[in-house]
């Protein structure tokens, strides 16, 4: 930020000397107050954010204890018998996010390598708008391709798999989060300078040396973001988990029964018709503030990590 | 480390060698599951539902019976979203790039703002939907309308865009501000004809790469209430609305084969959109780059 900030020194700028008039106050300045209210809107979106969630949660705290809601695990609140224990939805929303990362890490990060340290440029310089291209498609997308092509292969494997379950949501927000583990991996792999590598080479080590033991500690920081970043990514998922996880909140870490995540709890209610102002429909914001503290708390990590121990070279 | 005889040396080297091979086939097998999973991805779609793309299904409105199911309504709305949210965030986002990069120096607001942008494209989507809902719908009175559902994904891809915007302001050397400067103009005047100029290809190339991330956004506007079911064309921004994501995952939900097949169809339709614009994107920024 503070190169950014150096880059055109502001203080040189000259006074206005546009002397146009708009209401009797100088043009110049409505324009930067104007510019001013563009940037306040973004500001603006987070304490809306903030206050909305907090505002509706806290009267859904009003009716129901914060402590029930975060340490029960029967989450039924729009049954007849009510009972508001977010962890399993938080269950649902952690098992379907680690094995996504189990499919994107390993995955990802060898990609990452290969494209850093073996991939010729011009193998490289094809391969990666492909994978890119993986990033940009439509999570409804990878949703239809979960339950009517990858659930449907694993139930021909094993019987014993629901139409709805955690598995196969799983694999395919792995495949949707891989091309961001690789890209932001590579990144800071090929940020490492080459001189470490050749004094490496120099010494006689191989590619997987060099690449395990020299490349992968120097860009460690950055790798280790990337899959901050994506898990977070992954608990936000919404559409994936809706459609092939399906909508039954058990509190199980078990991948082939049907399950539900707090992203799919508000898509849900927000289906149903569950008036505004009742209880049922307050349980929305209680989920979403716990799903907002999740992901800040995680984005604000990798911030940190990249920060704190990022190795710089030259 | 240990000193090793000659003869363990060279066992180890050739161990080392073959370690080296395997690791590479490893990492090869790594990209090539990647970019297969792509390929069966959009095979998939494609032989699932091409026979159901035609001009019919384009122009229809939804139907009870998948046959006669088409899009037109949902591709409609999502036209309308996308020009709605296009124009606010593209004003808001450059205007807001322009402040942070040329005005606000290194005073305390900018840098809380920069902050923020960063953590504001980390808020899952489901949470701008909540954002919408309550201040679009409910407070400002707009209802689940076209309106609102547009605010609410302009909300979503401004940090994007001024994320690219800067970036491409910051791309213009600062010979250009000075030249203008030593020419008299003012601050705004250098901004407006000489630093935009520059930057607009790059911050349109933002612009329409975040527009393509809000076509095929589905979860807020779920929350903010958009219809899975509307035989009739949004005739203004109060109107309500399906869009083509949402109608995708109306059928998708649905059990019979025949609305599978027009979820295929509407993906296939889906992806030629979002390619359209990507391609836009890179012949801009092809074009940007020849000039300079």
């Amino acid at each position: 930020m503070e190169e950014q900030a150096n880059s055109h020194d502001r203080s040189e700028a000259p006074r206005p000397r546009n002397r146009r008039m708009w209401h009797g106050v100088p043009l110049e300045r409505v324009i930067g107050f104007f510019l001013f209210l563009c940037a306040a809107v973004s500001v603006l979106t987070t304490i809306g954010i903030v206050a909305v969630l907090v505002w509706e949660a806290a009267q859904f705290f009003g009716e129901i204890s914060f402590f029930d809601f975060i340490t029960g695990t029967k989450w039924t609140p729009l049954f007849a018998s009510k009972h508001f224990g977010v962890l399993a939805l938080v269950a649902g929303t952690v098992q379907t996010a680690i094995g996504a990362m189990i499919v994107a890490l390993p995955l990802g990060l060898l990609s990452a390598i290969f494209m850093s340290e073996y991939a010729p440029n011009r193998i490289r310089g094809l391969v990666k708008p492909v994978l890119e291209v993986l990033a940009g498609i439509p999570t409804i997308v990878y949703g239809f391709f979960a339950l009517l092509f990858i659930t449907p292969l694993l139930r021909d494997v094993s019987g014993g798999i629901s139409v709805f379950n955690g598995l196969s949501a799983s694999i395919v927000m792995g495949i949707m989060i891989l091309p961001m583990v690789s890209s932001l991996s590579e990144d800071a792999m090929r940020a490492v300078p080459r001189s470490l590598r050749e004094g490496a080479y120099a010494l006689g080590a191989t590619k997987l040396e060099v690449s395990t033991q020299v490349v992968i500690p120097a860009a460690l920081s950055g790798i280790v973001a990337s899959f901050i970043l994506a898990m977070s990514r992954a608990i936000g998922e919404t559409m994936i988990v809706t459609i092939a996880a399906g909508q039954n909140p058990n509190f199980t870490l078990n991948p082939l029964v049907p399950i539900e995540t707090m992203t799919a709890f508000i898509v849900q209610v927000s289906q149903g018709d569950s008036p505004t102002g009742t209880l049922e429909f307050k349980t929305i914001f209680a989920v979403a503030l716990t799903l907002f503290v999740f992901t800040l708390f995680m984005n604000l990590l990798s911030q940190y990590i990249v920060a704190r121990f990022r190795e710089a070279y030259e | 480390m240990a000193v090793i005889a000659p003869t363990d040396f060279r066992k180890r080297k050739e161990r080392r060698k073959w370690q080296g091979r395997a690791f590479f086939v490893l990492c090869l097998l790594a990209i090539t599951v990647a970019l297969g999973m792509l390929l069966v991805l959009l095979i998939y779609i494609g032989m699932k539902g091409w026979s159901h793309v035609n001009w019919s299904f384009i122009s229809s409105f939804p139907s009870r019976h998948p046959d006669e199911a088409g899009i037109q309504s949902a591709l409609l709305g999502s036209v309308y979203l996308v020009i709605i949210a296009g124009i606010v965030s593209f004003v808001l986002g450059v205007g807001a790039a322009v402040y942070l990069e040329e005005y606000a120096g290194r005073n305390r607001f900018a840098r809380i703002a920069q902050i923020n942008i960063a953590n504001l494209a980390g808020v899952p989507s489901i949470v701008y939907g909540i954002l919408g809902l309550e201040i679009f719908v409910r407070s400002m009175g707009l209802g689940k309308s076209l309106l609102a559902g547009g605010f609410t994904l302009a909300l979503l891809i401004l940090p994007i865009i001024i994320i690219s915007a800067q970036e491409a302001i910051r791309a213009v050397p600062p010979s250009i501000r000075e030249g203008g400067y030593a020419l008299g103009a003012s601050r705004w005047q250098t901004i407006w004809n000489l630093v935009l100029p520059q930057a607009f290809s790059g911050i349109l190339t933002g612009v329409i790469l975040s527009v393509s991330r809000a076509i095929g956004e589905t979860a807020p506007l779920i929350v903010i209430g958009a219809l899975t079911f509307v035989p009739f064309s949004p005739d203004g921004p109060l109107s309500r609305f399906s869009a083509l994501p949402i109608q995708i995952f109306n059928w998708t939900a649905r059990p019979q084969a025949g609305f599978q097949e027009a979820a295929a169809a509407g993906i296939i339709v889906l992806l030629i959109v979002l390619l359209g614009m990507n391609a836009l994107a890179v012949i801009l920024r092809n074009r940007l780059e020849n000039r300079s």
